[in-house]
């Protein structure tokens, strides 16, 4: 599968102590949501649909992991971002 | 008088608040929610079931919503939990699968659900982080939810109680015990949950009895059943006879008498009939136990643990949300001290205290001062927090399970840390705060005279002590009898703990729960230990037991407990020496472990201290 044949894609690094849990998870689901296409979160070959919190739990990313967020459609690349800032901020914990 | 022809049963759990109630067993259990049917649906009702489960979600939503809304003003903390429940409920993997597989399979929406939700477990399952894993448990609860409105099963719904009862549940939900009407609760008693669970600190908070970690207790107990609940005791008795019931009654009323006798008297200061003077204070979790320690005239705050801002939450709190913590029960208190205690948890308490330890033996694991220096950011967050917050009142700091000088000497070094990063980061803090340890393990004890030279003063964490001198594991039904602070050896540890302090010149307290032990006070007296916290309820009773002591005559009678080898001797000679005395002021169980956190068990590895 390759998942990065369009541009609409963005890397991320979790930088929260804890990594992607329940708080954060929901965070980033809630923004997800609002997309109007899949926004997916990669992780080595592994791909989760970011508006599913269980998905994301399950994809268990620690502090560090890499992450590529891909939208679906060009016009989600502002949730995207959205999202991304998310990570960098560690998601204000 | 009440006549039962059911024999009396008598269940041993967790003391999870002290208090004695006697009342009617009222039930909250989920009926209804475990046989699910399960039949096929025709071609032409597949819409039709697909949107009775969405209204089911619909539903299960808006009772959440309201839940919510309605949660009272110091359970706002727990909203966020609530809140990513709200999010599941709508979740692909729940939602979205269940639809697809009444669609796919022509199956019923109850079914389709229960499939849905264990697929979605079963990927916790493969999880090997242990709090991912442990969501698994969020999903149940709004698959639960739904489930009911589903099948149209009643909620669990607590708010509806009319008249005052006992609530017997499995487990309190934060949703649950949100909702409850606390002037109809007479008591708590669940099969889950230790001492640190929402039930235990709110049962705690508002004094009413508690009794936890029961595990059958929802199958054994009826409704409207009588039961007794002896908080203090962890003991629940259904059904009692005549003689028990009239025994309890009266236990009560005295107890009741007693607390208002010595709640008049709260504020005179704790001064013996030699006219000694002993600072009484209390042990507290939540910023806001700081009104009962007040209202019951404690000196000050003698173990402020601060393990609740880092529980059931996935992330580890920042130093401005520490920081206001720690500011508001230090201005609250001031000029009287704050003692507060680091970090006493094992990497799992820090995300999730419900889920038992990994550890095969936390107790001797990672935890408390081991988890800081291992994590030292975190450890280090905290400090900046505390020093800052010493700026505005009168802090001490508390170290816990010191078991060796190297670890103090290693906190003191993140300790100059932190106060050198605030200076350079020009905020205000005070780096002139007493540094103290925890005495719980007892090897500190051994080494006493090397670290009174290294810290301002000692304080005594007798659960701990007690549990790791013994080889006690509390949690453990065969051995839990075996617990006792009135052990020789333990009152033969502490006197030698104190008298090293003396010598050094540094003063030594007590924190845990012996000390709230009004029978334990002539021996504490007379060993010289000068200042006791413990919960806000007991400080009245411990005050007005000491002004019936003379410390010449404790110093005495100690002698003659240090010549005694077993503990039922002891227990005979403070009976035959201070009955007399302290007989009404004793309501006291035999062991008065108020906390059942025992370090070894499945409760986790919180500690009085």
């Amino acid at each position: 599968m390759n998942v990065l044949t369009n541009d609409n894609t963005k890397k991320v690094t979790v930088t929260n102590e804890l990594g992607l849990h329940a708080r954060p998870a929901a965070l980033v689901a809630q923004l997800a949501l609002q997309a109007k296409s899949d926004i997916w979160l990669i992780k080595n070959d592994r791909q989760v649909d970011a508006s599913s919190i269980i998905d994301i739990l399950t994809l268990e990313c620690k502090k560090g992991t890499e992450l590529i967020l891909r939208a679906v459609n060009d016009s989600d690349m502002a949730i995207v971002e959205k999202i991304a800032t998310l990570f960098e901020k560690g998601f204000t914990e | 008088m009440h006549a039962t022809s059911t024999d009396e049963i008598r269940l041993k759990g967790i003391g999870g608040s002290p208090g004695i109630c006697i009342g009617k067993a009222y039930l909250v259990d989920r009926e209804g929610v475990s046989v699910v049917e399960k039949y096929n649906v025709s071609a032409e009702n597949i819409s039709k079931e697909v949107n009775r489960f969405k209204n089911a979600v619909a539903n299960a939503k808006k009772e959440l919503t309201t839940i919510i809304a309605d949660l009272p003003e110091d359970l706002k903390q727990h909203a966020y939990i609530l809140e990513t429940h709200l999010l599941l409920h709508k979740d692909k993997m729940l939602y979205g699968k269940t639809i697809d597989i009444i669609k796919n399979q022509g199956i019923n929406a109850e079914w389709a659900l229960r499939e849905a939700t264990s697929e979605a477990k079963e990927m916790f399952a493969s999880i090997t982080d242990s709090y991912l894993k442990g969501r698994g448990v969020d999903i149940e609860h709004v698959s639960d939810r739904i489930m009911r409105n589903l099948v149209g099963a009643k909620d669990v719904d607590i708010s509806g109680i009319d008249r005052r009862v006992i609530l017997v549940a499995h487990n309190l939900s934060p949703a649950e015990t949100s909702q409850i009407q606390l002037e109809k609760i007479m008591g708590f008693v669940t099969d889950r949950g230790g001492r640190d669970s929402h039930t235990g600190i709110i049962a705690r908070t508002l004094e009413i009895p508690a009794v936890l970690g029961l595990e059958t207790a929802t199958v054994i107990i009826k409704n409207n059943d009588i039961l007794v609940v002896d908080g203090a005791e962890g003991l629940v008795i259904i059904n009692p006879e005549d003689e028990t019931l009239i025994h309890y009654e009266i236990l009560a009323e005295k107890f009741k008498a007693q607390k208002a006798d010595a709640l008049r008297t709260s504020g005179r200061p704790a001064k013996s009939l030699d006219g000694k003077l002993f600072r009484v204070m209390g042990n507290i979790e939540l910023p806001e136990e700081i009104v009962a320690v007040k209202d019951h005239g404690g000196d000050g705050i003698g173990l402020f643990r601060t393990e609740f801002l880092y529980m059931n939450r996935a992330d580890f709190p920042d130093e401005q949300e520490l920081f206001d913590k720690y500011r508001e029960v230090v201005e609250l208190m001031s000029p009287k001290p704050v003692t507060i205690r680091t970090l006493d948890i094992n990497g799992d308490k820090a995300i999730d205290a419900s889920r038992p330890a990994e550890e095969a033996n936390p107790a001797l694991g990672l935890r408390a001062i081991r988890f800081c220096l291992k994590n030292r950011d975190i450890f280090k967050t905290q400090l900046r927090a505390i020093l800052r917050a010493a700026a505005h009142g009168n802090v001490r700091l508390l170290i816990p399970m010191i078991s060796s000088c190297e670890e103090i000497y290693e906190t003191r070094l993140i300790l100059n840390d932190a106060a050198e990063s605030l200076e350079k980061d020009g905020l205000e803090y005070n780096r002139e705060i007493e540094f103290g340890i925890m005495i719980e393990v007892p090897s500190a004890v051994i080494m006493a005279d090397a670290m009174a030279r290294m810290v301002d003063f000692f304080s005594i964490g007798t659960n701990d002590l007690v549990q790791y001198t013994l080889a006690i594991d509390r949690g453990n039904r065969h051995v839990a009898y075996l617990y006792n602070p009135l052990h020789p050896a333990v009152i033969r540890l502490i006197k030698q703990l104190v008298d090293v302090g003396k010598k050094a010149g540094i003063k030594t307290y007590m924190c845990g729960e012996m000390a709230a032990g009004i029978t334990h006070l002539p021996i504490l007296l007379g060993i010289g230990i000068s200042e006791l916290s413990m919960s806000p309820q007991s400080i009245p009773l411990v005050k007005n037991a000491i002004r019936k002591i003379s410390v010449a005559e404790s110093r005495a009678f100690l002698k003659d407990v240090l010549a005694q080898a077993t503990t039922a001797d002891i227990i005979q000679l403070l009976e035959d020496t201070y009955g007399g005395i302290l007989s009404e002021t004793i309501y006291a169980p035999p062991a008065p472990d108020l906390s059942g956190e025992g370090a070894l068990n499945t409760q986790g590895s919180d500690s009085i201290g």
